[in-house]
Formats: structure tokens, sequence, C-alpha cells
């Protein structure tokens, strides 16, 4: 069944959670776009650093807390590596997606957005990548637009092009579609966007754990990653923004380590990143997110990609033999998530059915409510691969679908 | 191991199918509607009280199996019932569903609600099954209210 030189069951042994039971079966956990299990390398990590690197950072002169600032920034010039950003102060430590679009729309909005300007958003975003921009659509006046869909789940590039205005501020989209599994031309959006003069924001939550990423050749002004949904712990991620952005930005919030100096006159900024890291940072969540940089470096990850691509079609195919399922989100370039709905059975019937098989499917409307809306369902059941998935598993899944046809009738 | 049959009893898979007074009426007295948007179950829930008895009830829904059944076995058990028996009914149901009374479900009190038993062993989908009586107590509630339309 081998397509490639990954070795599923060797990478499996590094994710111990993998070999668990639920509900005396094989856990198949097939939620990975909602969190990633964690490699051994990464729980180590966050293990060894509370046992014997625990210090704050940026504060003592003391070896331990030197060494946990080496810790926190040696992790920065990775993850730079890691997008391919020009320099490590165009990496800001966020507690995720969701802080990092906040961030943006509320300092960046806060620079650069008034009364009868536009924020271009798309169709198929999260929630998080909607509701920020709605927050600042209804603090400075501007209007909230919408890039349209297809059927298939991708994006009208050429309706695209007509809502670039000369009153767009900014462009906000996904790379990748957390409920339809669409992969967004963000380097096409980007150069369209950057022709009128607009900068673009990236939700990478789902483009980091499936793609080799360069924040440089996308040419994107901010992309924004999830920690937890690259196989690195919660509370931790990351907003990628080109400097002269950065620069230019207002503090988002204020506290120590912020700072250059404080009085109750005035206070002056600390430069990027460090005027938007506020407070005591997740430092053992940064640690572990360095670790898991090191594992994804570690494996080759084209390969990685071609397996998930394996999946994603096999799956496809196998799921089209369930009497009365449709799959949803049809596009052309996508990863390896799944959206799909049963004839007649909600999705939470179909969640709770299948788990009692081990199988671990996300139900509901996956935080895109407009998505459900567009596509005139409730709900869907959604199944999202990661590397460590398999064939059988995807068996196991179908298996346990058509059990659910039993329950019903 | 909870049992799926459990849940889904073939009484919850029929009334599913089937759902009873799926209906709107034409003179309400009563009416809410119970929405779990997270779920993307609804109901909108009518009733008709007269001479001190629900003397017609009927719901208009979508969303899981559960859901559904549960408002279709609610508008049969407490059709001809009064206020406060259907709310007697309700806290039973609650124990129920949600293992909060120490006793075992009565079958003499639930009748073919206890198809719900099996619910609690699955705490995710207590809330799915308590939409409906929620929402039947919401419309009982207007009436104490001190707001009339009349």
């Amino acid at each position: 069944m081998s397509h490639s030189a990954w070795d599923v069951a060797r990478v499996r042994r590094d994710f111990p959670i993998l070999a668990t039971q639920v509900h005396g079966k094989p856990l198949v956990y097939l939620d990975n776009g909602a969190t990633s299990q964690k490699p051994r390398a990464v729980i180590d990590a966050v293990s060894r650093f509370y046992q014997s690197g625990n210090a704050n950072v940026h504060r003592g002169v003391y070896a331990l807390s030197e060494s946990a600032t080496a810790a926190y920034e040696g992790t920065r010039s990775k993850l730079r590596r890691f997008l391919n950003a020009r320099e490590d102060r165009e990496i800001i430590y966020v507690r995720g997606t969701t802080e990092a679009v906040n961030l943006v729309a509320s300092s960046f909005g806060r620079l650069k957005v008034k009364a009868g300007d536009e924020i271009l958003v798309s169709a198929l975003e999260h929630h998080s990548n909607i509701v920020p921009w709605q927050i600042l659509a209804e603090r400075s006046g501007a209007a909230l637009k919408v890039i349209p869909m297809n059927r298939a789940g991708e994006l009208e590039l050429g309706r695209y092009e007509q809502l670039l205005t000369p009153r767009t501020r900014i462009v906000a989209v996904a790379h990748i579609s957390n409920s339809l599994g669409t992969v967004n031309p963000i380097k096409d959006m980007a150069a369209l966007a950057h022709a009128r003069g607009v900068p673009i924001l990236v939700d990478g939550a789902q483009g980091a754990p499936h793609l080799v990423l360069d924040v440089q050749d996308l040419d994107c002004d901010f992309y924004t990653v999830s920690g937890h949904k690259m196989f690195g712990p919660t509370g931790i991620g990351i907003l990628y923004g080109k400097a002269e952005h950065l620069e230019a930005m207002p503090p988002y919030q204020g506290g120590g380590d912020m700072i250059r100096s404080v009085t109750f006159e005035k206070t002056t900024y600390a430069p990027i990143p460090a005027k938007f890291e506020a407070g005591t940072p997740h430092i053992a969540g940064v640690v572990g997110l360095g670790a898991a940089v090191d594992y994804l470096s570690g494996v080759d990850r084209a390969a990685a990609l071609r397996h998930e691509q394996d999946l994603l079609q096999y799956a496809t195919t196998r799921l089209g033999t369930v009497p009365g399922l449709t799959v949803v989100g049809t596009a052309r370039e996508k990863a390896s998530v799944i959206s799909f709905v049963l004839d007649g059975i909600h999705a939470h019937d179909v969640g709770t059915i299948v788990d009692q098989s081990g199988v671990a499917i996300r139900t509901g409307h996956h935080c895109t409510q407009p998505v459900m809306e567009f596509f005139g369902v409730a709900a869907t059941a959604r199944a999202s691969f990661a590397f460590y998935n398999t064939r059988d598993e995807v068996d196991v899944l179908v298996e346990a679908l058509q059990g659910v046809r039993k329950v019903f009738g | 191991m909870a049992d799926l049959t459990e849940l889904y009893q073939q009484t919850i898979v029929e009334h599913n199918r089937a759902p009873r007074n799926f209906r709107r009426l034409d003179q309400p007295t009563h009416h809410a509607a119970g929405d779990n948007p997270l779920c993307g179950d609804r109901i909108d829930l009518q009733l008709r009280l007269e001479g001190g008895v629900i003397k017609e009830i009927g719901f208009q829904g979508s969303g899981c199996a559960i859901s559904q059944a549960s408002a279709s076995l609610m508008t049969a058990a407490v059709l001809g019932k009064s206020p406060t028996e259907a709310e007697g009914l309700f806290r039973a149901f609650h124990d129920m569903v949600t293992g909060g009374a120490d006793a075992p479900a009565d079958p003499a009190v639930l009748g073919k609600l206890a198809a719900f038993a099996g619910v609690k062993q699955f705490p995710a989908r207590v809330k799915c099954a308590n939409l409906a009586w929620h929402t039947l107590h919401a419309a009982l509630a207007a009436e104490a209210a001190p707001i009339s339309t009349e």
C-alpha cells in the first residue's frame, strides 16, 4: 500500500496517544483539524523544561534565566526558518491564530482603518478570521466585504479582483479552509492585493500542519500559526508580520517586557518583537513549539504531504461507497480534510455513533457558520487527516459509518 | 462501555423518523423557540392552554435524532396535562437524563419518556434531549410573567 517512502508505522510510534484505546477499540484520531496529537519529543521537551529549565525570560542575570531566554529566543530563530521569514523580529509569539488575527485587526486596524474603508475577507473563513474584523468594522465605521465562493468551495478570483477597491485596507483569508479543505491560491491573491497596494493577512491555522511554508515566496504581509495544530502545545502560536508593518503598528497590549522605559508621564515602547509580547509569555509552550518544529524538520515533509494526499483520495473514494453520503467541499486543490453529510442523519448522531468504534471526528459547524449556510446544511461531520493516519483507519471510519445506517434502520 | 442501542432506542429512532404533533397550531396561546446553535438543533413549540390543561401542542424543528425525538415524545406526553403536571414530568425527565436523581427512572411516571434513560451515559448529548423541555418551560413561563398582549 506504500505509495512513497513514508513509513507511517514508524511515525505513529512517535505519538504515544495513537497507541491508546477508546471504548475498548484502538483510537482512530481523525480530528486533526481541531488539534493535532503530540510527538513524544514535544511532550518530553515541555516536561524537561519544567523539571530542569524553568525560569522567567528576559529578566534574571542568573544562569537558569539566561538558558530559558536562550531557548525562548532560539525557538524564534527556528520559527523564522520554518516560515522562511527574513528576520527573527518578524516572529511574534501569541496564544494562537485567534490572538494573532485579533492583534492585527486591533493594532493595524487602529493604524490604517477609518470610516468608509473596506476590509475584505472570504466566504470560507473560520469565525476567528471574521469576528475580529467585524469588531474593527463596527468600531471604525469600515465595511466588511466578502469574497464569494463557488459550489465546490473555491474562491471566485474574478470577484475578488473586483472587490479590491481604492478603499480596501486589508485582505484576510485562510490558507486552507478548516471545514472544506480548500487550499487557496495565496500567492496569486497576494499579488493581486499588492498590485493595488493592499496588504494581505493569511490565516495559516490549517496551513502549517500540511504545507512547507515560505512567507517570502507567498509574499503575504501577515501569516498566523497555531502551535497545537502543528504537533506543538496548546496556548502558543505565531504571528508573522513584515517588519515594516509591525514597526509602524501601535502596541496591542500594555505591560511588562514590551516597554523601553516607563514614567507616569510617558512610556516608550520596546522594538519589535517585544513591543507585542507584553507580560510573561508561555515559555514552556514556546519550548514545546520549538520541539515540534525540530520534529517536523526531521521528517520528509514532501513524503508526508504525498501520504496525506493519498489518504484524501482513498477516503474520498471509500466514503463515496457509503449510501446517502455527500462530500461538502470538492475544490480541485484540497488538503486532507473531508466534510460530509449523511442523508437524513444529523452530524451529531454520526459523531456519537462512530465514537463507539473508537473514531474521533468533528461534528458541527466547525466555527464556519457562513460556510454551512452557503451549502444549506446545519452541520457536517469532518474527518481531517494528519501524516500519521492510515488507510486502515479510513476503513474503520467507513465501516463505522455503515453502522450509523444500521442504527437508524 | 456505553451501549449505542441504549441511546438510540427503537422508540427514539421511530419518533425521529415520524415525529408526532409536527405542525403549527392555528391559535396557540403560548409559544417559545429553542435553539442550540452550536449543535444546530432548533425547536419551535406552540401550545394552546384551555381549561387549565394543554389542549393542543405542536412543534417544528430540525436537528439530531435525540433532540427531535425528545420534542416528539414530549408533546405526546404533556398533551392533556396541566402546566404543573408538565413541569413535574420535566423534572423527572431532567433527573433521568442527567443522572441527578438517586432513584432510577420510574416507568410509571415517565412512560415512553423512559426511552431516554440511556442519554445519561452520553454527557455531550444531554442538552439535545433537554432542549424541547426547556423550550416548553419557557413557553409556559411566559403566561406567569406579568406581561399580557391580550
